[in-house]
C-alpha cells in the first residue's frame, strides 16, 4: 500500500465522524440562530412599546407650550383678570451659527447685560430661557432679524383691568402664571390649565432631524373663575374706603360687603390696595416706609416685608379687638340662654366692679336705669359685664364654640388667621368682663361679618366665599362650587330678636349715623382701643344689614388708626350709610314703606 | 476526473458577494449622518473606504483562489505561529496607531488608509496552524496530545493578542477558532461535552454572583461591563450606554422596521454605529423582518461552508474550511448576542457588514482559501 493510498484510507475513516460532527456542530449553530431570533422577536414584538417609547424620550426635545389661564369674572361677567399675548425669548446652543450677532442683538433688544447673555448663549445647554414676558412687539422684531438657534415662543401674561381693584382679594400671578397670592393660588387648579408640547426629534446632540417634522399637544386653556365680586359694589366700596383713610388720615381702611343669608362676598378692599399690574412696585404706603427706613435702599429683606405688607388682606390674614360690635355675640348667647330679657332692668352708674377691677363705662357719669335693649342701644360696657357673669365661662365658651368663632370660617382666600381668644380655664371674671364688651381677644373682620351673619339671617352659619363656578371660554358651566353651611346654630326667634334690636341701633340709639332714608337698616358701632391702651390709637368700625327685617346684605367698614374723631358712630357708620344708600338701589331691594305713607 | 479547471463555488460566492453589498449599504445609511458632520459634509466617508477595502478584498480573494491549498502544508509547521506573533510585535513599532486607549492598528507605509489590525491575521494563521496540524498527524487528534498541539498554540496566540493589542474579543475568537477545528477533528465527544457542561455552570454562577446588587466603584473595566450586562437600566449613563441605546433601537424597529435610512438611534446615540453595533440599525431600518433575514443569510453561509468541508477531497482543504466557518460562525453569534444584550458587550464585528478595512479584506482571503479548496472538492 503506497503512503497516499493510505493517507486516503486514513482521510475516508476520518471524514464518517468529521461529518458526524459536521452536522452536530450545524445543529449548535442552528439552536444559536434559533435563539438569536426569538430574542430578536421579543425585543422587536413583545419589548418594542418599551424600548420603543424609550428610544422616543431619547430622541425627542419638549417645548411647553404654555396653556392660557382662565380669566376672573365678577358676578355680572366683567373680566377682572385677563391675558395678554407676551413672549419668551430663548437660545438653542447648538443651532446657533453666529454667537456673537445673536449676543448683541439680544443686548440691543432687551437690554441686557452683555456679561448675562454671553453667559446665557455660552452655556452648553440644549435651550436657555433668556427672558420672558417680552411684550409682543419686541418679541416680533426679534423673530424679525431670523437669527439660527433663537426662538421667540408666544405665551400668555396676566393683565388685569382694572388695576388696583379688589387686589388682596383676586392675586397676582408670577412668572410662570402662577398664582402667587389670592384667588389666583386658591383656584390654581381650575385657572392654570393643561400646558401643551412640541415635540421635535434631535440627534443624540440636541440638533433637531427637520425631515422628522414635529408634534404638538395642543394645551387646553385654563377654566374662566366666577366670583361672586360685583365690580360696580367693589369699585364704589373701594372709594369710599379711599376718601375715608385720606379724610381720618387712616392708616388703613377695610371694607367687606357680603350676603348674609349665602355667604356670598359682594366686596371686599383693604385701602391702601395696590396695583396688580405691577405688584412688585410698592405703593405710596410702601415708598413711604422705604423713605422712612434710611436713606439708603432697603435691602431685599426690608424690600420683601413691605411687599408681604402691601400685598397683606387685613379682612381675613389680620385679626382685631372687635369691641362693642362684639356685643351682639354676647346678647345673641344670653338670650339663647334665656338668662334675660329685653325689658330687664339694669343699673349704670359708669362702672362696675369686678373682682377688684374697676371696669369704666364709655360714659363716665354712668347711663342710670335703663334695660336691656336701651343698654345694647347705649352700648353700656356694665350691662354687658353683668350678662356677660351671669352666663359664665362655661356656658358662654360653649356659645362660642357654637356660634363657630373658634374655627375659622373657611372662605376661599389663604392665609385665614384663626381667633386668638384665652383658653377657657384661664378665662377668670375679669376676662370674662372684658371679652363680654369685646376686648383682650382679637378675631379677624370676616370672623366678625360671618357671625354676625348667622345671629341675623335666622341661625344658619354660612360659609363666606367668592368663587361661584367656573366656565369654559363660551361661558358653559364646568363646575359649581358649594360651601358647607350649618343650620341652627342660633334659634329663628333669637335671630328675629337681635335683628330689632340691632334695627333699634341703628334708628334710635348709638348707630344713628348708619340710618339710610328708606330702609330698615340694623347695625352696631364699635370703638376699640388698641394695645396698650395709653398710646391713644384707636380702630372706629361699624358693622350694617338691611333691610333689618329681611337681611339681603351686610357690610362692615373698619377704620384702622384714625386721627381726629375715632368714634366708630361717627366715622364707620356714615361709611356703611353712604354704601347702603347706593348699593340697596343698585340690589334692587325694595325700600321700606312707612305706615304713614 | 475532467482536466478542464472547474469553476468557482458560485453559490458560495453570491452569498459572500450579497453580504458585502448588503454591509456596504448600510454602512453608507448608518454613517451617512454622523460622517457628514464630521467629515466636512462628506457623507459617504465610510462607505468610500469600506468600499475600496472591499474592492481589494475580492481581488485579494480571486488571486488566492489560485493558489493551491497544499502550499499552506508544505510549511514548516512553526511558520504560521511566527507569523500570527510577528504581526502582534509590529504593534510594538512606531507604526502602530493607538486608538480608544487600545493599540489595535498599524499603519503599512504611514498611512491611515492601509491600517491593519494584525489580530485579524492572526486568526488566519491560526486556521493554517491547525489545518496543517489535523491533515500532518490525523490519528493523535483523538489523544491529549493532539489536543494540546491545536488548544495550546491557540491559547498561546490568544493571550498575545490580548496583551499587546488589549482586545479580549479577537484572543477569544482566535481560542474558540482552535476548539471548533479540534472538536471538529476529534472523533471524542465526551470532554466537549463535559468542558460546555462546565462552562455553563460557571456562567449560571457568575450570572447569579453579578445579579446581586454590588458595588462597582472599584471594579476594573471588564467586571463593570459584566454587571453592565445584567442590569443595563442602572447604568445608562456610561458602561451600559451603548448596549442600551442598542436595544432603544432595536425596539423602535418593530416587525418590519422604519425603512432604510430612516434610523434616529444612528445620529449619535449609538458611538460608531457602523462599527460593532450596525446590526441594532438593522434591525430598527428593517425591522424584525430585516433582521431575520441577515441571520438566515449567514446561516445558510455557515451551511455552504459546512458543505464545502465535508467533501473537501482531502483533510487538509477540508480542515482549512472548518476553521474559517468557526470564524465566519463564532463572530456572526456573538456579534448579535452583543447587540441583544444575551451576552455582555464586548467588541466583535459582524463578518461582512460591519465597517472595518482590515477585517473584510483578511475574511475575504480566508474565503479565497476555501474557494481553492472548493476547485476541487466533490460537490
Amino acid at each position: 500500500m503506497s503512503k497516499s493510498e493510505h493517507n486516503e484510507k486514513v482521510f475516508e475513516r476520518v471524514r464518517i465522524f468529521h461529518k458526524k460532527k459536521l452536522f452536530v456542530y450545524w445543529l449548535f449553530i442552528l439552536c444559536a440562530c434559533i435563539t438569536l431570533t426569538v430574542r430578536l422577536g421579543f425585543l422587536m414584538i413583545m419589548a418594542a412599546d418599551d424600548y420603543g417609547s424609550r428610544a422616543i424620550d431619547v430622541q425627542e426635545r419638549e417645548r411647553d407650550i404654555k396653556a392660557a389661564r382662565g380669566r376672573i369674572l365678577d358676578i355680572n361677567g366683567v373680566v377682572l383678570a385677563d391675558n395678554t399675548t407676551v413672549c419668551t425669548v430663548s437660545v438653542i446652543h447648538s443651532q446657533i451659527e453666529d454667537p456673537e450677532a445673536v449676543i448683541a442683538m439680544l443686548c440691543r433688544e432687551l437690554s441686557l447685560s452683555e456679561e448675562y447673555v454671553r453667559g446665557r448663549v455660552e452655556r452648553y445647554t440644549s435651550i436657555e430661557r433668556i427672558r420672558s414676558n417680552v411684550d409682543k412687539e419686541t418679541g416680533d422684531r426679534i423673530r424679525s432679524y431670523g437669527y439660527a438657534g433663537v426662538k421667540v415662543d408666544e405665551d400668555y401674561k396676566r393683565y388685569y383691568p382694572y388695576g388696583e381693584l379688589a387686589s388682596k382679594v383676586l392675586g397676582f400671578t408670577g412668572g410662570d402664571n402662577q398664582g402667587i397670592i389670592g384667588l389666583e393660588v386658591m383656584y390654581e387648579e381650575y385657572l392654570s390649565g393643561t400646558p401643551g408640547q412640541i415635540l421635535t426629534v434631535t440627534d443624540a446632540r440636541g440638533i433637531e432631524v427637520p425631515e422628522e417634522g414635529e408634534r404638538r399637544r395642543e394645551p387646553i386653556a385654563g377654566d374662566d373663575l366666577v366670583i361672586s365680586i360685583d365690580a360696580n359694589i367693589q369699585m364704589y366700596a373701594q372709594q369710599l374706603a379711599e376718601q375715608a383713610m385720606v379724610t381720618k388720615e387712616a392708616e388703613s381702611v377695610s371694607i367687606i360687603v357680603m350676603r348674609p343669608n349665602t355667604g356670598e362676598i359682594l366686596a371686599m378692599t383693604n385701602v391702601p390696595e395696590f396695583d396688580l399690574n405691577h405688584p412688585f412696585e410698592l405703593n405710596q404706603t410702601g415708598r413711604l416706609l422705604e423713605i422712612s427706613i434710611s436713606d439708603n435702599e432697603m435691602t431685599s429683606e426690608e424690600r420683601q416685608d413691605a411687599l408681604n405688607r402691601m400685598w397683606r388682606n387685613g379682612c381675613i390674614n389680620d385679626t382685631y379687638e372687635p369691641g362693642s360690635t362684639f356685643k351682639i355675640i354676647t346678647a345673641a348667647a344670653a338670650l339663647e340662654e334665656g338668662i334675660v330679657t329685653l325689658d330687664e332692668a339694669f343699673h349704670c352708674p359708669g362702672f362696675i366692679v369686678v373682682d377688684d377691677r374697676r371696669i369704666r363705662c364709655h360714659k363716665v357719669q354712668g347711663h342710670g336705669s335703663e334695660t336691656f335693649l336701651q343698654g345694647f342701644m347705649n352700648s353700656c360696657n356694665p350691662v354687658f359685664v353683668g350678662v356677660g357673669l351671669r352666663l359664665g365661662v362655661e356656658r358662654y365658651y360653649d356659645y362660642f364654640e357654637q356660634f363657630g368663632l373658634l374655627t375659622k370660617t373657611g372662605i376661599d382666600l389663604p392665609g385665614e388667621a384663626a381667633t386668638i381668644m384665652h383658653k377657657e380655664e384661664n378665662i377668670g371674671p375679669v376676662e370674662l368682663a372684658t371679652i363680654s364688651f369685646g376686648q383682650s381677644f382679637q378675631i379677624t373682620p370676616i370672623q366678625l361679618a360671618t357671625t354676625v351673619s348667622e345671629i341675623i339671617n335666622g341661625g344658619t352659619r354660612v360659609t363666606p366665599h367668592f368663587g361661584v363656578c367656573t366656565q369654559d371660554a363660551q361661558g358653559n358651566i364646568n363646575h359649581i362650587f358649594d360651601y358647607p353651611v350649618t343650620e341652627n346654630v342660633v334659634s329663628s326667634e333669637t335671630s328675629e330678636t337681635m335683628r330689632y334690636m340691632l334695627e333699634q341701633v341703628v334708628s334710635n340709639g348709638g348707630g344713628r349715623n348708619g340710618y339710610v332714608e328708606g330702609f330698615l337698616v340694623g347695625g352696631k358701632t364699635a370703638t376699640s382701643q388698641t394695645l396698650p391702651r395709653s398710646n391713644g390709637v384707636y380702630i372706629a368700625s361699624f358693622i350694617g344689614f338691611a333691610p333689618a327685617d329681611d337681611p339681603q346684605v351686610l357690610a362692615i367698614a373698619i377704620i384702622n388708626h384714625p386721627q381726629g374723631t375715632y368714634y366708630g358712630g361717627q366715622i364707620a357708620a356714615p361709611l356703611v350709610r353712604q354704601l347702603f344708600e347706593n348699593i340697596l338701589p343698585y340690589l334692587e331691594i325694595e325700600p321700606y314703606i312707612s305706615e304713614e305713607q | 476526473m475532467p482536466n478542464k479547471r472547474r469553476q468557482f463555488d458560485y453559490s458560495l460566492f453570491f452569498i459572500t458577494f450579497g453580504l458585502l453589498a448588503f454591509g456596504l449599504m448600510m454602512i453608507y445609511s448608518t454613517s451617512a449622518y454622523e460622517a457628514g458632520r464630521e467629515f466636512d459634509g462628506d457623507a459617504a466617508h465610510y462607505f468610500k473606504r469600506q468600499l475600496l477595502s472591499t474592492i481589494i478584498g475580492l481581488g485579494a480573494m480571486w488571486g488566492v483562489s489560485y493558489i493551491p491549498h497544499k502550499l499552506y502544508r508544505a510549511i514548516p509547521w512553526w511558520l504560521p505561529l511566527a507569523v500570527g506573533i510577528g504581526a502582534m510585535l509590529m504593534l510594538l513599532t512606531p507604526w502602530a496607531h493607538t486608538a480608544k486607549g487600545a493599540t489595535r492598528w498599524f499603519y503599512l507605509f504611514g498611512s491611515s488608509a492601509l491600517s491593519i489590525q494584525p489580530a485579524e491575521i492572526v486568526k488566519m494563521m491560526i486556521i493554517i496552524f491547525s489545518a496543517k496540524m489535523v491533515a500532518d498527524y490525523p490519528k493523535m487528534m483523538q489523544t491529549w496530545r493532539g489536543f494540546a498541539w491545536i488548544v495550546g498554540p491557540a491559547l498561546l496566540l490568544g493571550v498575545i493578542v490580548r496583551a499587546l493589542s488589549n482586545n479580549l474579543s479577537s484572543a477569544l475568537i482566535v481560542i474558540g477558532i482552535g476548539v471548533v477545528m479540534i472538536f471538529i477533528a476529534s472523533p471524542q465527544y465526551k470532554k466537549y461535552v463535559i468542558a460546555v457542561v462546565l462552562a455553563a455552570i460557571a456562567v449560571v454562577f457568575i450570572v447569579i454572583y453579578f445579579s446581586q446588587p454590588i458595588d462597582t466603584s472599584d471594579m476594573e473595566f471588564r467586571g463593570k461591563r459584566f454587571v453592565a450586562w445584567l442590569h443595563p437600566e442602572q447604568y445608562s449613563d456610561d458602561t451600559a450606554y451603548q448596549t442600551l441605546q442598542a436595544l432603544y433601537a432595536i425596539g423602535s424597529g418593530g416587525l418590519t422596521g422604519k425603512g432604510i435610512g430612516e434610523s434616529i438611534q444612528k445620529m449619535g446615540f449609538i458611538p460608531e454605529a457602523q462599527n460593532d453595533m450596525i446590526f441594532a440599525i438593522i434591525c430598527e431600518e428593517l425591522g424584525l423582518v430585516g433582521a431575520v433575514l441577515v441571520i438566515v443569510l449567514f446561516a445558510v453561509l455557515i451551511h455552504r461552508l459546512i458543505h464545502i468541508a465535508m467533501r473537501a477531497k482531502d483533510l487538509h482543504g477540508a480542515m482549512l474550511v472548518v476553521g474559517v466557518m468557526a470564524h465566519i460562525s463564532i463572530q456572526v453569534i456573538l456579534n448579535i448576542a452583543v447587540v441583544t444584550n444575551l451576552i455582555p458587550n464586548t467588541g466583535i464585528s459582524l463578518p461582512f457588514i460591519s465597517y472595518g478595512g482590515s477585517a473584510v479584506i483578511f475574511t475575504l482571503i480566508e474565503f479565497g482559501v476555501v474557494q481553492n479548496v472548493a476547485l476541487d472538492a466533490k460537490l
